[in-house]
């Protein structure tokens, strides 16, 4: 357009009459474009100084007022604070774009390097609440499906009245029920605590919230505004009643998961403890320094991925596995050899000993990474939460439960059907005689041992998502994994699965009524009487091989 | 008389020999040198945070050195490790302060840390600067509180959040010892008076190391949904916040939804994880690295310089050592000696510039002044200061809002006494 123009203007000696008619409409129009600026330095351009204003309650405003306006750049805007790319900088306000390119958030226009310093607008919760409920506003009508949907929750929460026209307009354009579903929520919720709703809509909203039937529609559900007529109150206090009976249902299931999922932690922690105090019978009380060992080899394999190799992060945690075996597996092997089978039939020095050696593991630990806690990080594919009725099942808790059943699974395989596996079983059922018959039972000790550590460094990897990394890591689970052999029964691994789940069960649904600190005492208490009982655990060995 | 006699009766005049011009070195060396006793545990639980204060206590008596040392002598530190052993504490202590001779122990994080090394420092009358925040009710002649007392950190917090936040329903969240216990206790009381009902506040405790949090935060969700805007306030020991954090991002539960503020939460507890899920959530101290001050970015360099590691962070119970000992430089100075009752009666009033551009001061409670800070964790696991008391807040030793402890004050300058009671006119409640 400038182009054509300025090419009409190219100097021309008969064209200068109507190069100076052109000029007049130049100005003209020029005149006129400054004039409709003006006309537009509406509430948009108002909004966006009180960003450089640093202040908390201005921002807040003008989230507001920008989200309002109607302004097509306003979503850039809100989307750039969020991100901490709207940025302020002698009184003028900009936008980095995601390519890195800098905009005047005014104009839109590209800006090049801004003399001075640019400073990013700082938010704090009250401003990412109200960034949260304008997004949710300004996205309804997004293109995106899944903005469209996040925009829905967003508005169910912030329930602003003002939304309620472009929301029905959502509704009515919907094409996909899941969006339909939250956007008819959304509305639900606003007409529900709006003054002015008829008792019609707010009947459709309290079927609407009933079938919802969540925590979050119980909550309003049960704060109606005062001046709801009886009817929507009875039918009200009908639909809270449902969903609390419904509620009840899921936060047993979800108690029932939650000890199934502390279960998987137990079973993972002991089952090294399994083979090494289960069944070769040592007090190994380094054991927790063994998945500590694992949980650091995890730390180091995500060090070496960040910085060689960014795109392997996904596969951190398989790779951390075979390594944290071999680790793990060769302290384990090492201490045997050195320590362990001088003491072999002297359980109180072996006791004695292992605790030497995990205070020497731990503080070595300390002493090379460091005594503060080593982040670990979740690849992104254990992040976030699955939601089944009213519970939500995180997706690290459900890979560490299949993980610990694979676990259990494969060291049953092991000890079943290989050589080693039958060695180990002969050498714990009768040393002398397995050592008659050719098996070098000094050498199947220190395999066993080291398959016993190895599978607590295993473990270690697991632990890592859910625990702190630090030399403390071990100490934490050595006393629950003895408490889940002991009660299992000892040198048998169905019992150390069985009284893992059993306990991790018992525990979580004594939580929720005794609290965490008394729930824990009760339980010690019922296997202390159950041990006094059954000395031998749940599944006692049976035959001469308990003597051995 | 055997040749082997001969050789244990050499031996044993050899040690005596030894030992005895060990220790003359040793009394010739005290003559020349003020030892300043460093209590911090280097090994076992608490490790993961006392031994940075060790570093800080080696870099302040280095720098002090640089700057000429004390009334003419050096300084030395005398480092000690009591292994996060409570009983062994109350050795150490006793080790520095009989043996080592040291004039003033800096040290102890843990409350019952502090109250095992306590008669020690009652019954060898020396000093001790306690650098942590803690749930006061306690003021001790030979003991100087340099953390925060509960109204310098837990009420600012929970005002913070009623004013900010708008917040009515309360979690107070806690590991099951005596530090969240009062400060729960205090906070209870607090907000009850501030109108807040008994069905709005929930309290719970876990037990140390509790590491499965699924049910708690099923709970904090459950309690959070009611429609009232709902806080956590979190006392949890340090550590165990780590996998409280992780399992309240899996569970989606927000900082804008529902904020959880921390009292033993700092940037050296944050180093260890994945801050991203966390930002939004917030902590109350008297100090952030990110505080923008130059006395601040001097310490930050310093420390960095010092410790040889740019990504080195700082924390809150640093400064609270920084406070503590240049007010402990001051008041030898002012008393010409390291004599510690001369040293306990010329620190009250001394005033040093704190990190974060005010000036605190040694307050007759022998607690501190301290600005209140509350922050909001950023991805960089820094904290956003997003709110600040005007002016420095008085450490309280005895809570305003306990019966019993209300009545009392502390003053060890004219009434000479931990617990007056204002009531009956009597020291000794």
């Amino acid at each position: 357009m400038r182009v054509a123009i300025l090419a009409a203007l190219t100097p021309s000696p008969f064209k200068v009459h109507f190069m100076n008619i052109l000029r007049t409409i130049l100005r003209a129009f020029v005149l006129l474009l400054g004039m409709a600026s003006a006309a537009l330095t509406g509430p948009y351009e108002e909004a966006l100084p009180k960003f450089a204003n640093d202040s908390y309650a201005d921002t807040d405003t003008a989230i507001g007022a920008v989200a309002s306006s109607g302004n097509p750049l306003s979503i850039d805007v809100v989307e750039a604070l969020r991100d901490g790319r709207l940025l302020i900088g002698a009184g003028q306000v900009f936008i980095r774009r995601v390519s890195g390119e800098l905009t005047n958030a005014a104009t839109g226009q590209v800006w090049g390097n801004p003399a001075g310093e640019l400073k990013a607008v700082r938010v704090n919760n009250r401003v990412r609440r109200s960034i949260e409920a304008a997004l949710g506003s300004l996205t309804l009508l997004s293109a995106d499906a899944a903005k469209r949907l996040e925009a829905a929750h967003a508005v169910f929460r912030s329930r602003d009245e003002a939304v309620l026209p472009t929301l029905e307009k959502a509704i009515a354009q919907e094409g996909q029920t899941h969006v339909r579903n939250a956007l008819e929520n959304a509305r639900a919720a606003i007409l529900l605590s709006k003054q002015d709703a008829l008792p019609m809509q707010r009947l459709a909203a309290i079927e609407t919230l009933r079938a919802r039937g969540d925590q979050e529609a119980l909550a309003l559900l049960s704060n109606l505004p005062s001046n709801a007529p009886p009817d929507v109150v009875a039918a009200a206090g009908k639909a809270a009643a449902g969903i609390r009976s419904r509620l009840t249902f899921w936060e047993a299931v979800q108690n029932v998961w939650y000890g199934i999922s502390l279960g998987s932690v137990l079973l993972l922690a002991a089952i090294g403890l399994a083979i090494t105090f289960g069944t070769m019978g040592v007090i190994n009380m380094a054991h927790g320094e063994m998945v500590m060992l694992g949980a650091y080899t995890t730390f180091m394999v995500q060090e070496l991925i960040r910085s060689q190799a960014p795109g392997l992060f996904g596969a951190s945690l398989l790779i951390a596995l075979p390594l944290a075996f071999l680790v793990a597996g060769s302290v384990g092997v090492l201490i045997e050899r050195t320590v362990i089978r001088f003491l072999y039939g002297r359980p109180l020095e072996t006791l004695l000993a292992t605790w030497g050696i995990s205070l020497i593991l731990q503080q070595g630990v300390r002493t090379i990474f460091g005594p503060t806690n080593r982040e670990v990080g979740t690849p992104a594919w254990m992040s976030g939460a699955l939601d089944i009725g009213t519970m939500s099942l995180t997706y690290n808790r459900i890979a560490i439960v299949v993980f610990a059943f694979a676990v259990f699974a494969i060291l049953l395989l092991v000890l079943r059907y290989t050589p080693l596996g039958l060695y180990v079983r002969a050498v714990t059922q009768n040393r002398r005689m397995a050592g008659s018959m050719g098996i070098r039972t000094s050498r199947i000790d220190a395999l066993a041992f080291g398959l016993g550590s190895g599978v607590a460094g295993i473990a270690g990897v697991a632990l890592s998502q859910i625990d702190n990394v630090s030399p403390n890591l071990g100490q934490g689970y050595i006393i629950d994994s003895f408490m889940v052999v002991v009660f299992g029964g000892v040198g048998n691994l169905w019992g150390t699965l069985v009284g893992a789940i059993t306990l991790g069960i018992a525990n979580k649904l004594l939580e929720p009524y005794a609290g965490a600190v008394l729930g824990k005492i009760a339980l010690l208490i019922a296997i202390i009487v159950f041990i006094q009982r059954r000395p031998r655990g749940l599944f006692a060995l049976k035959g001469r091989a308990v003597e051995a | 008389m055997s040749i082997f006699d001969m050789t244990r009766r050499n031996l044993m005049a050899l040690t005596a020999a030894a030992l005895v011009s060990s220790a003359t070195a040793q009394a010739a060396k005290a003559e020349e040198t003020i030892k300043v006793g460093v209590l911090h545990s280097l090994s076992g639980t608490m490790a993961i945070s006392e031994t940075t204060l060790k570093d800080v206590m080696l870099m302040l008596v280095e720098e002090q050195n640089k700057k000429g040392g004390l009334l003419g002598k050096k300084l030395e530190a005398v480092v000690v490790d009591p292994a996060s052993n409570w009983p062994l504490f109350a050795e150490k202590a006793r080790e520095l302060i009989s043996q080592h001779k040291v004039s003033a122990v800096f040290g102890a994080w843990t409350s019952v840390s502090r109250k095992s090394v306590l008669p020690v420092f009652k019954e060898l009358n020396s000093i001790l600067f306690y650098p942590v925040q803690y749930e006061g009710e306690e003021s001790e002649r030979n003991v100087f509180y340099t953390g925060a007392a509960p109204n310098q950190q837990a009420i600012p917090a929970v005002d913070y959040l009623a004013k900010e936040e708008k917040v009515e329903r309360w979690v107070l969240a806690g590991t099951d010892y005596v530090y969240p216990r009062t400060t729960n206790k205090i906070l209870e009381a607090y907000l009850k008076s501030k109108g807040v009902k008994a069905e709005d506040i929930m309290i719970s405790y876990m037990p140390f190391g509790h590491s499965d949090w699924q049910t708690i935060v099923a709970d904090i969700k459950k309690f959070g949904s009611s429609g009232k805007k709902t806080a956590v306030v979190s006392t949890i020991n340090g550590d165990a916040n780590v996998p409280f954090y992780k399992e309240l991002a899996n569970q989606g539960v927000k900082a804008t939804d529902i904020p959880v503020v921390a009292f033993s939460v700092g940037e050296e507890e944050l180093a260890g994880i994945d801050t991203k899920p966390l930002v939004g959530h917030l902590a109350a101290w008297n100090y952030f690295q990110s505080v923008d001050t130059p006395d601040n970015k001097a310490f930050i360099e310093k420390w960095k310089t010092f410790t040889k590691n740019a990504k080195r962070v700082s924390n809150d119970p640093m400064e609270a050592h920084v406070i503590g000992f240049n007010m402990w430089v001051k008041a030898v100075e002012k008393a010409g000696t390291t004599d510690p009752d001369k040293v306990i009666d010329s620190i009250v009033g001394i005033k040093v510039p704190n990190l974060t551009g005010g000036v605190s001061e040694m307050l007759p409670n022998h607690h501190i002044t301290k600005p209140v800070l509350i922050g909001e964790i950023k991805e960089d696991g820094q904290f956003d200061t997003v709110w600040q008391t005007d002016d420095l807040v008085a450490g309280d030793a005895w809570s305003k809002h306990l019966e019993g402890s209300k009545d009392l004050v502390a003053d060890w300058q004219t009434l000479k006494c931990g617990n007056y009671n204002t009531v009956t006119k009597k020291c000794g409640s």
